[in-house]
């Protein structure tokens, strides 16, 4: 579904990203773990268009997009729920759902996806008239997430989504995100809680230093004797 | 207080707050576009001119009332504004310079140009749009025989006041109920985040830039059936906008409003009781007492409040 083909990212003229290439197939939940400054979030941003590669193709069910207009992504499928969740805090949550929803197909479905928002996430429909930036981190991480649903993606991509949160809304939050995937949608998550992370997903690509050091299934990325020692300390 | 000294009081606020509500409007535009592009339109008051002479030359020549030339200066503006942001503006952002704020610099030479035109067309002569009811007003002994003062309120005033009003309350629900104004608020909330939601966020641009130069234009024609025209008027309406968008707080519509409403009763209180010439530096001693004290502006100020800090 999404193929990212020896992509090089430069900031300038640093170079963050060697040579990364890697799969999603449709269906799955694909995870992108490693420490900060690997270039997790740069590979979500150049899938999105907000950065371009230098060197390299991303490919989106066939079709190259890093040559597309980054606000057409959505409109192909393809949805990014960015770090620190970046809503639009002076508008109400409704409002910012709205905003997930501006083209075609998922305009027409407005209402429709916003009951389901509100179903998963039941606490948003008693603040659905609160200004965004007024809400709870974890309040804001399920506007950001139901935000990104009411785009009817068919591939959702998560950068960081536990970030600041406590234990019992880590969970939560990846509760929901398995619950995405049974219902048909397509997960790429960038994560730094590389445990909880990795017992959902079912592949893994391990990132250090802009190049992808390790890949596998999820199970087999967690019993690996380097990540053991290098992220979870054991 | 004696009651000649209230009246006088009253009289002043009466009109402050009449004078408020166009600066409000006058605000507005370049606080749309100061929120989405991040840059502060120096051109916004020669941009008025323009409207000011499209409702004149309607006047003049076709007899049009000023404040129905709002139909005209409207379409004629926001094409305007299209086009500048379009090819002047949009390329100039996309270019590494070494100065950063070059397209406020760009905007500084757009105004030079237009004021230019506007003499070269129409001279620098004093202009003004002789109407039947510049001088109506309504007394407030009329409708109450017995007031121990008398007050009024003069009629293209009011008319110019509610017009003002009633575009922005359009305004408001075009920022608020329209998918195309809640992405005009979303991308001065945050350009990236609009663009992973699918805005396109180069056309948006654009469009607002076109919609701050209309309402301008707007509030042109709304001032000239009550002010006199020439084509260097733009820089003072410049500056009065650049006050109120630091008054509001950068890119703030309701800081806007109540920025355009304190500017116009405060330059009114002191041309009453410091001096008519008195009244541009009333509005330094507001922009300056605003920078040092609420350098948030009103907006800072309301959100202070609300979130309880």
């Amino acid at each position: 579904m999404l193929d990212i083909l020896n992509i090089d990212v430069f900031y300038d003229d640093v170079q963050v990203i060697w040579g990364v290439s890697f799969s999603v197939k449709k269906g799955e939940v694909v995870a992108l773990i490693g420490a900060n400054g690997a270039g997790k979030s740069t590979i979500l941003k150049t899938i999105s268009g907000l950065v371009s590669p230098r060197n390299g193709e991303i490919r989106f069910e066939g079709r190259p997009i890093h040559v597309v207009e980054p606000h057409r992504l959505v409109e192909a499928g393809v949805v990014h729920v960015p770090e620190a969740r970046r809503l639009f805090v002076e508008m109400t949550v409704e409002e910012n759902l709205d905003m997930g929803s501006l083209k075609g197909e998922a305009k027409k479905r407005r209402q429709q996806s916003k009951e389901m928002v509100f179903e998963i996430f039941p606490r948003l429909r008693e603040r659905r008239r609160q200004a965004a930036g007024t809400l709870s981190g974890g309040e804001q991480q399920m506007v950001a997430i139901g935000r990104g649903l009411m785009s009817r993606p068919t591939l959702m991509m998560f950068d960081e989504p536990s970030l600041g949160l406590a234990p019992i809304l880590v969970k939560e939050i990846f509760n929901i995100i398995k619950r995405i995937k049974d219902e048909g949608t397509t997960v790429l998550i960038v994560e730094q809680n590389v445990k909880q992370t990795l017992l959902i997903s079912d592949r893994a690509y391990v990132l250090e230093t802009g190049r992808i050091v390790l890949e596998g299934s999820g199970a087999s990325v967690l019993n690996n004797e380097h990540v053991r020692t290098a992220y979870l300390g054991v | 207080m004696t009651s000649s000294q209230i009246e006088v009081l009253l009289q002043t606020l009466i009109s402050g707050l009449l004078l408020g509500g166009l600066y409000a409007l006058i605000g507005i535009g370049m606080t749309l576009i100061m929120g989405v592009m991040k840059i502060i339109n120096l051109a916004h008051g020669e941009l008025m001119m323009v409207g000011m002479y499209v409702a004149f030359v309607l006047f003049s020549s076709f007899h049009v009332d000023p404040y129905l030339s709002v139909f005209v200066a409207v379409p004629v503006l926001f094409i305007l504004g299209v086009l500048l942001q379009k090819f002047l503006i949009n390329p100039v952002l996309k270019v590494e310079a070494i100065i950063p704020e070059n397209q406020v610099i760009l905007t500084v030479g757009i105004g030079m140009v237009l004021a230019n035109v506007a003499t070269i067309i129409f001279t620098s002569d004093y202009k003004s749009t002789p109407v039947e009811y510049a001088t109506k007003a309504w007394y407030l002994s009329d409708i109450w025989k017995e007031t121990p003062i008398e007050l009024s309120l003069s009629m293209p005033w009011s008319v110019s006041f509610l017009l003002a009003i009633i575009i922005t309350v359009l305004l408001w629900f075009f920022l608020t109920k329209t998918d195309m104004g809640k992405s005009i608020r979303a991308t001065a909330q945050d350009k990236d985040a609009a663009l992973l939601m699918g805005v396109n966020v180069e056309r948006l641009r654009v469009f607002t830039f076109g919609l701050g130069s209309a309402l301008v234009g707007a509030a042109g024609c709304l001032l000239l059936p009550i002010y006199y025209l020439y084509p260097d008027l733009g820089g003072q309406f410049t500056l009065i906008a650049f006050v109120i968008t630091i008054l509001g707080g950068l890119g703030s519509t309701v800081g806007a409003i109540i920025g355009g409403i304190i500017l116009g009763i405060f330059e009114s209180l002191t041309s009453t009781y410091v001096g008519m010439g008195w009244a541009p530096v009333g509005r330094f001693v507001i922009f300056v007492a605003a920078l040092i004290f609420f350098p948030g502006g009103i907006v800072a100020i309301l959100k202070r409040k609300r979130f309880g800090k």
